[in-house]
């Protein structure tokens, strides 16, 4: 079950680049518990990657290792051909790769508008006091960033809540704020960590659509952590499949469905 | 103005370039901002697409058919597509797969314009079935990079591909454009076919020109009004309102950035000539009210006080009668604290003529904003009429009245009491159906509307009582138009809906549904606990208040010549909610009166046979298709019955 090198075509026939980010065996402890041991995969440019697994199998960790919140003791992050040297998340986002959390992570009491502002601060060069001032460049700092921001707004069409603040939304609508506010940052790698999580069937069709058009739309990279299988089968290209922090299966969507070890791990193999 | 040479749409969109080339003739809100198109901005995207569909080979006579939200490139189709001899087609754009497959395939339609992904699947969903339809031209092209494009083309390149071959086809497009006359057809509307099948109505230049011309005399309508376009577009109001009247005063139409932002979007314009359905004035009522019961004492107070003052002398000071002094200068205050920003709530500070149909309208939400100081009037109106039948002049405004004949219109009432019109706004034909134009239009341009009616001798104001087929006598010849009643019983918060039984009978009877919210309110405040609808419905207190209700319903009734007859003498309060999903209503909320009498035929016998109780057992659908039955024992009561005044008014 080696991931696939180099370039390939999917199934609904988009060319998939090449590799763009590269995990080689990571192993991640806290303390003495270890979350993440010995994983390797690989990311291509252009494609919807699939990280699943059973509650604690160390999905979101792997997620938080590719955003930089945490430094694996053991292993190598290879992005854009690069060895990675262990950073601070604001250096990886600097570097083109946005992510949502699993538990909504917005500024409640701000408008929809300015959290998906934010968004846009890797792409701020003028400082704090000409920004205060809006004058010269900031002010057409600002213009540009809005223009961007208006674009991703129309994309996700929340047109009616643009001036609401996110605490007063419904669930469903914050998780596609966050998902814009991700996408103002106009990443290479876009990181979902369970973009459905409690969802019901319409918000979830709703945000499938939404991820597919941003991969198709703005060519984004797509790694994604979720539970609900039927979506993830549908969405990703290809699968990285998890359980106690060991690698148990990856590829298609059809070869991991087929794959003993992972039918295993989802009904429940008493572990030794 | 020299009407000799404006005879179709292209016809008055030069005009316009001439005579205001530099004024806005469309507006839409885009990435938050308004964007605006000058009439000789608008000149141009149209001419340009309308080579676009020279290019494409549009031969005239074929169908275009449209189907979005109300933006300005699909205004733009419409006229582009009359200007190549087409006839535009707009579709109502939430309608399923199925649906628009019908149009497409009873128009025959080669074309079609539509919004955008959506509204593609669509197409493709049922192009197996429709040969004829032959390029498919979107707007938005989000999500279709991975389409088949052999019969798919954006709207950006059709306009493009026609500026680029301006020079070869500039002469046909004149040539096309020249050869329109008023008798072209200038759109084909499908009506929303509550019976049977939809049926395209034609209608030519004539139609739309002459009603969009007196129509707009009649309210004073000028080149200055901005409204707001977020009726479907393929009802023929929005034509009317958004096309005829649009072009031929040259006023400005604004788009809405999409369909959930309308309110804030009606804020921002302010338009100063307005059309709205009932349930919309509604609605911004409910939301005052809420608001308003969660405000501080003082802000209650100022509101309480100065709605009471509205109240009395609001619609009088709109209407231009005398009001004291110390009235007006006690409303001039209101105004500035509680009426000017209502109206600014609502978006409606600017307007100047505003307008509902469709449905009855309750007296107290027609005068709550009367009262404001907004010239809210009715119209009745159909699709084969171009709109206008009749509507209610300045100053003569009424909530039980549907106005006087539009210029140009005659009315006939026949027999049976069914309003027939006829205008020059009548329609030409069902496309396709000549049994159909047959029966509705005669020989001398008569057309039945289906609705019964009568003419109010004093006023000269048409009244509409109720659907002809509906309408009937009571054993003693008395009219019988249940409609009618239960309009006025809806009236009434509490009242959800309400099914009056009477036809061939000695008197009028009532199923009463009572409206689970308002009531469930009513019951909080006053800690009457309750396990269900049915409990609630059964409770004593609530019977008395039902009760009340009818009482009053009744006295005004009586008051009424025609229809006194139909006073409620007993109701009961039914034991569950009628609901689609038990067929008992269609899924547009419209009672199915004959599926109802079958259903509850036991209720309605108890309620002719004298009895004061009733036991029944009725088989309900829940919402996963399961079926269950409700038991109940339902009291049956008197509601007292008025004498009838309008005779004694008489002597």
């Amino acid at each position: 079950m080696n991931s696939m090198a180099g370039n390939y075509t999917t199934s609904d026939g988009r060319e998939i680049g090449g590799v763009m980010m590269e995990m080689k065996n990571i192993t991640l402890r806290f303390g003495g518990v270890v979350a993440i041991k010995d994983i390797s995969f690989d990311i291509h440019e252009g494609e919807i990657r699939a990280i699943i697994g059973p509650n604690g199998a160390g999905k979101s960790s792997m997620l938080n290792v590719i955003s930089g919140f945490y430094n694996p003791q053991e292993g190598e992050v290879w992005f854009n051909g690069k060895k990675r040297p262990s950073m601070k998340p604001y250096h990886v986002a600097r570097q083109g790769i946005a992510r949502t959390f699993q538990n909504i992570a917005l500024f409640e009491g701000m408008s929809v508008l300015d959290n998906i502002m934010t968004g846009r601060l890797t792409h701020m060069k003028t400082g704090m006091l000409a920004q205060a001032l809006w004058r010269g460049p900031a002010e057409r700092e600002e213009v540009q960033n809005r223009e961007v921001v208006e674009k991703i707004i129309d994309f996700l069409e929340i047109q009616h809540i643009r001036k609401t603040p996110v605490g007063r939304l419904p669930y469903g609508l914050k998780k596609r704020v966050e998902l814009a506010r991700a996408l103002a940052a106009e990443p290479k790698l876009l990181l979902l960590d369970e973009p459905m999580a409690g969802m019901n069937v319409e918000e979830k069709e709703d945000m499938s659509r939404y991820i597919l058009d941003t991969n198709d739309e703005f060519g984004t990279t797509i790694a994604l952590i979720e539970h609900d299988m039927g979506v993830v089968m549908d969405l990703s290209d290809r699968v990285v499949v998890m359980d106690y922090g060991q690698k148990i299966g990856d590829g298609t969507p059809d070869q991991v469905r087929n794959n003993q070890a992972v039918i295993d791990a989802y009904l429940g193999v008493a572990h030794d | 103005m020299a009407s000799a040479e404006l005879v179709s749409l292209p016809a008055l969109l030069a005009r316009n370039m001439r005579d205001s080339g530099s004024h806005p003739a469309y507006r839409e809100k885009e990435y938050g901002i308004w964007q605006s198109w000058s009439w000789n901005e608008t000149g141009a995207e149209i001419e340009a697409l309308a080579l676009g569909f020279l290019d494409l080979g549009v031969a005239p006579g074929e169908h275009v058919a449209i189907v979005g939200r109300n933006r300005p490139h699909f205004y733009w189709s419409m006229v582009a597509a009359q200007m190549v001899g087409a006839v535009p087609v707009p579709i109502y754009q939430d309608s399923v797969a199925e649906e628009i497959a019908y149009v497409l395939d009873h128009c025959g339609a080669a074309y079609a314009v539509v919004e955008d992904q959506e509204q593609v699947d669509k197409t493709i969903e049922v192009k197996d079935r429709l040969p004829g339809l032959k390029v498919v031209i979107y707007l938005d092209g989000k999500g279709l990079r991975k389409y088949d494009h052999s019969h798919l083309k954006s709207f950006a390149d059709l306009q493009a591909a026609g500026r680029e071959k301006r020079g070869t086809l500039e002469a046909e497009l004149s040539r096309r454009r020249d050869a329109l006359t008023l008798d072209s057809t200038c759109v084909m509307l499908y009506t929303s076919g509550t019976t049977g099948r939809p049926k395209g109505v034609v209608l030519s230049n004539n139609n739309i020109i002459e009603t969009s011309k007196s129509s707009g005399q009649f309210d004073v309508l000028s080149k200055d009004e901005s409204i707001l376009a977020y009726l479907p577009m393929a009802w023929v109001g929005d034509f009317i309102f958004a096309v005829g009247q649009a072009y031929w005063c040259g006023f400005c139409v604004c788009c809405p950035e999409s369909a959930t932002t309308m309110h804030d979007n009606l804020r921002e314009i302010g338009p100063s000539y307005f059309f709205a359905p009932p349930r919309f004035f509604e609605e911004q009522i409910t939301q005052i009210t809420i608001r308003m019961e969660d405000a501080g004492r003082f802000k209650k107070w100022l509101y309480g006080s100065g709605m009471r003052l509205a109240r009395r002398v609001g619609p009088k000071i709109l209407d231009g009668e005398s009001v004291s002094g110390m009235d007006r200068l006690k409303y001039k205050l209101g105004n500035f604290f509680v009426y000017g920003p209502l109206r600014n709530r609502a978006g409606l500070s600017n307007v100047r003529v505003a307008y509902t149909a469709g449905e009855a309208i309750g007296p107290e939400l027609f005068a709550f904003w009367r009262s404001l100081g907004i010239n809210l009037k009715q119209l009745y109106g159909q699709t084969e009429a171009s709109v206008f039948i009749t509507q209610q002049p300045d100053n003569e405004v009424r909530a039980d009245t549907v106005g006087v004949p539009s210029p140009g219109v005659e009315l006939k009432i026949a027999e049976s009491g069914e309003v027939f019109y006829r205008s020059p706004g009548t329609f030409v034909k069902y496309y396709k159906n000549d049994e159909s134009t047959a029966s509705t239009k005669d020989a001398e341009g008569w057309v039945a509307t289906g609705d019964a009616g009568f003419i109010e001798e004093s006023s000269g104001h048409l009244r509409i009582i109720d659907r002809v087929k509906d309408v009937g006598k009571l054993s003693n010849g008395a009219l019988f138009a249940p409609k009618y009643v239960e309009n006025k019983l809806k009236f009434f918060a509490n009242i959800l809906e309400a099914v009056v039984h009477g036809d061939g009978r000695e008197a009028c009877t009532a199923f009463i549904n009572i409206d689970l919210t308002a009531v469930g309110n009513w019951a909080e405040r006053n800690n009457i606990a309750y396990g269900s609808y049915q409990e609630l419905a059964g409770h004593p207190q609530v019977l008395d208040t039902i009760q009340a209700h009818i009482e009053e319903v009744n006295e005004s009734l009586s008051t009424d010549d025609m229809l006194s007859g139909c006073q409620v003498s007993r109701f009961l309060v039914l034991h569950k909610e009628l609901d689609a999903d038990d067929g008992e209503m269609t899924r547009t909320r419209k009672v199915r009166r004959n599926i109802v009498a079958e259903k509850f035929a036991d209720l309605i016998g108890a309620l002719y046979d004298g009895s004061d109780r009733v036991s029944t057992e009725t088989e309900v659908t829940y919402e996963d298709g399961r079926k269950g039955s409700i038991k109940a024992t339902l009291e049956i009561r008197d509601a007292t019955v008025f004498a009838i005044k309008a005779l004694e008014a008489a002597e």
